[in-house]
């Protein structure tokens, strides 16, 4: 039920790898090539960051634990920064990166759950990971794992898919308290929402926070206020896309 | 949909209530179809009996979800909602994960005939050829699908469809999954019989000197007993499936292609039939009756 968890040292994988959030853009400039989606992969840097960093107890020598955390991948678009924080905390050897694309690489355009160590889910069509965290987390329930967090990242532009909403409705009547959404909110969305996302996860029940995505301290207090008896999801605006 | 016999849609039932009784791996999602009947099932096991409501995509996607956490999940609804709506989610969800549950549909490709198009979905198999490695299951009699829901749930990881019709067979068979079963043996061909279609197969071909086979899975397709039942110079072969005409001839053609054969693909036409009715007028207005099955695997033998 509780919202906040201290994660013990050894399973904190930053402490033995060395690298900061401000080695970041260094790691990311390892990617090159034609990939399309630049402006969505730095949108989610701070987000992927604060959470592999403060929040979520899972690193490359706890991935394999059942009652690891999980972080589930669903905006797979411009999965640079998602590559570069799995390289700064030791899933990913750094010189992969430089691959990234390339026929014999595991890193594509969008992530393989079978050929990326670390991802909890292989990604690209969009409004696939809501659904498949939700069942994550009925799972990892049925099994008496009440513990572990399951975290998913949509796009602004995601939530339109309808599936989102069938997870959303479901999610919120359901109580699934160990389900976390953040949407990375960079007003892609043709139509946008009105009243903002916030809004259609609260009709639903969810706790949420609408919080600015490049503050790193006011993402980490929204990850980690407590939600009792609701899953929550946090809103991360960023600049608009075009600017 | 009015159900007036013991179907293998109630036999399901039964057999997955007492298997998450003894299977505490095992769990069940449903999209509001069959939630009532598993209602008492749902009391006993809260957190592995889960009605999504009417969300087909999220039946899915959740199924794909706990089936990354380690459990063996079964998706239910009918089959036009569980393989044609979310044919992504059974795409990426599940396959693309590297994941597998096991699908469980009702309803088929004539159940409900006064039910219209909406509720037909005969191009299901054909659909999940399009996807590597499925195993699709046929049933014909209610003991064969305990057969193979008992098998499917037991089977490792995979993916697994078993495709449950109110049309049946009058007996059970005893079947082996992945392999055909010789009904009769004959020498000027052979009619391959797919679930509920044996016995309007075995009435059409009463007297003709053919061999019947039996088919209550189709995917892995079991080319050595096709071989086997073929002989060795020439085979004719005619292919019978309660789904798409035409859905199981590549693996006939890819089984037989070291020698010379016909295939004959008889099934649901592609065309939507605009007539309600019961599936015995169904049966017999898309060519699959005793009557016109005779007569189109008499003209199509040598």
């Amino acid at each position: 039920m509780t919202a906040t968890k201290t994660i013990s040292p050894q399973h904190r994988p930053h402490l033995h790898q060395g690298y900061g959030f401000e080695d970041l853009p260094a790691l990311m400039a390892l990617m090159t090539g034609a990939e399309k989606h630049g402006p969505a992969a730095t949108s989610t840097l701070d987000v992927l960051w604060v959470l592999y960093d403060r929040v979520l107890d899972v690193g490359p020598a706890t991935f394999g634990r059942q009652d690891r955390d999980r972080f589930l991948l669903s905006k797979g678009h411009g999965p640079m920064a998602y590559y570069a924080v799995l390289a700064a905390k030791g899933f990913l050897s750094p010189a992969v990166l430089s691959s990234f694309g390339a026929y014999d690489s595991p890193l594509g355009h969008h992530p393989d759950r079978l050929l990326v160590p670390g991802a909890e889910i292989g990604s690209g069509s969009l409004g696939h990971g809501l659904p498949l965290a939700v069942g994550t987390a009925l799972g990892l329930r049925a099994q008496g794992l009440t513990d572990p967090a399951v975290w998913v990242l949509l796009g602004d532009a995601e939530f339109d898919e309808g599936s989102n909403h069938e997870a959303v409705a479901f999610a919120g009547a359901s109580g699934l308290d160990r389900l976390h959404v953040v949407v990375i909110d960079n007003s892609s969305a043709t139509h946008g929402w009105r009243g903002g996302i916030a809004a259609r996860f609260e009709a639903e029940g969810w706790s949420t926070a609408t919080v600015d995505g490049r503050d790193h301290e006011a993402l980490h207090a929204a990850f980690t206020a407590a939600h009792p008896g609701r899953p929550h999801a946090v809103v991360a605006r960023v600049e608009p896309k075009e600017s | 949909m009015p159900t007036t016999t013991y179907t293998m849609r109630d036999r399901f039932l039964d057999v997955t209530a007492r298997l998450l009784d003894e299977d505490p791996r095992l769990a069940l999602v449903l999209a509001d179809i069959s939630a009532a009947g598993f209602a008492p099932a749902a009391e006993r096991h809260p957190d592995r009996v889960i009605n999504v409501g009417i969300r087909e995509q999220l039946l899915i996607g959740a199924a794909g979800g706990l089936a990354l956490t380690g459990l063996r999940p079964i998706a239910h609804t009918f089959a036009s909602f569980l393989i044609e709506r979310p044919f992504e989610q059974v795409k990426l969800d599940l396959v693309h994960q590297g994941v597998g549950a096991v699908l469980v549909s009702a309803a088929g490709s004539y159940d409900w005939p006064a039910g219209g198009r909406t509720h037909m979905a005969p191009g299901d198999v054909a659909l999940l050829d399009t996807l590597p490695d499925w195993t699709v299951h046929v049933p014909g009699h209610p003991d064969e699908a305990e057969t193979l829901l008992r098998h499917a749930v037991a089977d490792g990881d995979r993916n697994v469809y078993l495709r449950l019709s109110a049309h049946r067979n009058a007996l059970a068979r005893p079947v082996v999954p992945g392999r055909f079963l010789t009904v009769r043996e004959g020498r000027r061909g052979v009619v391959l019989a797919v679930g509920p279609m044996l016995d309007g197969v075995l009435q059409a071909t009463e007297g003709m000197d053919v061999t019947v086979l039996y088919a209550a899975g189709v995917r892995p397709f079991d080319a050595a007993g096709l071989r086997a039942a073929t002989g060795a110079a020439a085979a004719e072969v005619v292919i019978v499936e309660p789904y798409l005409a035409g859905t199981s001839d590549r693996e006939a053609h890819e089984a037989l292609a070291a020698v010379p054969h016909r295939v004959l693909g008889l099934g649901v036409p592609r065309a939507e039939h605009r007539h309600y009715g019961s599936i015995d007028e169904h049966l017999a207005a898309y060519g699959l009756d005793a009557r016109s099955l005779r007569e189109r695997i008499t003209l199509f033998l040598p």
